[in-house]
């Protein structure tokens, strides 16, 4: 359990440097790469992937009395019923009556921490990236409830209208430019096998394969973060580098972009939580 | 002959209704981009808000008509800026620095962050630097293989300048119209490309 965890500070030492794909001069491509299948086996044991331990945490949270109503999230109905997880995430986001909205993972937590436990979620927004020193709740929860939907596909929903305006928002927002060098998501992922420096770029503008490897593979844990992460956080990290102002967690537009890439990726299989650079 | 080009056309014309059909109308769309955006500075949302040739990129998936292409590029070639002294080479050493520094305009960068051109990121430049991204062209030998002709010279500060003056909807970033970099910083990322001591040119 040990030694894995150690080897992923190293290696984060290692990839810290490729990680600024805009700015940093990386090392090739093909050493990264090979480092990292090297670690993907040795952490095909669920054991000691530490994207596990976000899972455990999350269960943990999931159970934990907490809030104005001192009560647990197990009442929470992430689409499939209180309480009921086994293949939830794969239909998230999705409507929620009850709100009158579509909500993806997050929302709906975040969602159900208000209305249902009574919890001030201010310190858990501001905690929704975990840092060094600085443990996420929302981090953890995406984990163990998207790992609880694990080996199952991608089923995006789009019978309800509203469903069906984020997926189309969610596509339109995918080409729209700004900022102040004039991009937009599809500038980096509208082609197949483009880079940025030596980053590879999956085009999500087709349905298929690549949408599917990449929407079934989040969360993730990031080696050269040592986080768990989950689509907001890449999302948020797309943005920026869009040169895009922050964009606020937990909210629309961020949400419709998700219904537009499940459905780009309908019936990729989810393997999470899975291990990334 | 006639008929086959006339139902392309039509076909054409049929495609593109279908295309804007899809697309949501700009209100529904910019409700979300508020939700989302709107608590940002009014310096930041500037930056969002798209001008006339973004709204028809946008519109049109970077595909505009070709008398839509027409407008941007005489729009576009109309806010290009020539430097006053007539010079369009600077130092390409320093040029070296613009085109690989890709900091600047991130919410992520400290206040008064010089930005890049970030070049690399795209190009191929100097062929020995193997960190190099696939977006845009190679543009190793630039200045070489273009026998370093001074009108073609005219035609890479427009480029980089503002990449919507020369081909409509260009992925490229308006590095000199946005801003992003300044005539200096042009004219010495223009040296990299066309001075024959420029490593690009090696
Ligand atoms: C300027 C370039 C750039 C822009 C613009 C951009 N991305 Fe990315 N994106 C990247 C890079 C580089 C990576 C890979 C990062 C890594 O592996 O560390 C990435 C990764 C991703 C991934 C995860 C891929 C995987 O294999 O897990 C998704 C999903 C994604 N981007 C979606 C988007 C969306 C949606 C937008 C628009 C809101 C966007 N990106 C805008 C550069 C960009
Ligand atoms: C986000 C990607 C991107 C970045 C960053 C970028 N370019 Fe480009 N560039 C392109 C693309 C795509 C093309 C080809 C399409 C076009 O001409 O618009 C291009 C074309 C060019 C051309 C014309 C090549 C020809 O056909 O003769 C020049 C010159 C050029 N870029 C220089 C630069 C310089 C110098 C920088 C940095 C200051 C830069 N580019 C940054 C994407 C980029």
């Amino acid at each position: 359990m040990k030694l894995p965890i150690i080897g992923a500070a190293a290696l984060a030492a290692v990839m810290t440097v490729a990680a600024g794909p805009l700015t940093a001069q990386s090392p090739p491509q093909d050493e990264s790469e090979k480092e990292i299948e090297r670690y993907r086996q040795m952490l095909s044991d669920p054991f000691s992937n530490p994207g596990f331990l976000a899972v455990d945490r999350g269960e943990a949270l999931w159970a934990e009395k907490r809030g104005a109503k001192n009560v647990s999230l197990e009442g929470c109905d992430l689409g499939e019923g209180p309480g009921k997880l086994e293949g939830a995430y794969a239909k998230l986001p999705r409507y929620f009556a009850d709100a009158d909205r579509v909500m993806d993972t997050e929302q709906r937590l975040l969602w159900c921490m208000d209305k249902l436990q009574g919890l001030d979620t201010k310190d858990v927004v501001q905690r929704r990236f975990s840092g060094p020193a600085r443990a996420s709740d929302m981090e953890d929860l995406v984990a163990f409830i998207a790992n609880k939907s694990s080996e199952m596909t991608i089923q995006p929903q789009l019978s309800h209208p509203k469903e069906k305006e984020m997926a189309a928002v969610g596509e339109a927002l995918f080409y729209t430019r700004g900022g102040v060098n004039d991009f937009s998501c599809a500038t980096c992922h509208a082609e197949e096998g483009k880079r940025i420096r030596l980053q590879g770029l999956p085009n999500l503008s087709v349905k298929g394969k690549t949408a599917q490897e990449t929407m079934g593979s989040w969360p993730t844990y990031r080696v050269s973060q040592s986080a768990l992460r989950t689509m907001q956080h890449r999302l948020w990290d797309c943005y920026r580098q869009q040169r895009w102002p922050v964009p606020e967690y937990g909210s629309d537009a961020l949400t419709a972009l998700t219904v537009f890439l499940q459905k780009q990726a309908e019936g990729g299989e989810i393997k999470v939580p899975s291990i990334k650079r | 002959m006639m008929r086959t080009v006339i139902s392309l056309a039509a076909l054409l014309v049929a495609a593109g209704t279908a295309a804007a059909q899809e697309r949501p109308p700009q209100a529904v769309i910019d409700a979300y981009l508020k939700a989302t955006f709107g608590k940002a500075s009014a310096e930041w949302q500037a930056r969002i808000t798209p001008d006339e040739s973004l709204s028809v990129c946008n519109a049109t998936r970077n595909n505009p008509s070709s008398a839509q292409g027409e407008a941007m590029m005489k729009r576009e070639q109309a806010r290009v800026v020539y430097p006053a002294d007539g010079k369009f080479l600077g130092d390409w050493k320093k040029g070296y620095q613009v085109a690989n520094n890709g900091r600047g305009g991130q919410f992520s960068d400290p206040p008064g962050t010089v930005s890049g051109g970030n070049c690399f990121a795209c190009h191929q430049l100097d062929p020995k630097e193997v960190s190099y991204g696939t977006l845009g062209p190679s543009l190793a030998a630039y200045g070489k293989d273009r026998k370093y002709d001074p009108a073609t010279i005219k035609d890479a500060y427009t480029k980089i300048y503002n990449s919507m003056a020369v081909v409509p909807c260009s992925n490229m970033p308006r590095f000199g119209v946005n801003k992003v970099l300044d005539e200096q910083q042009i004219k010495d990322v223009m040296a990299y490309l066309f001075d024959p001591e420029s490593p690009v040119n090696k």
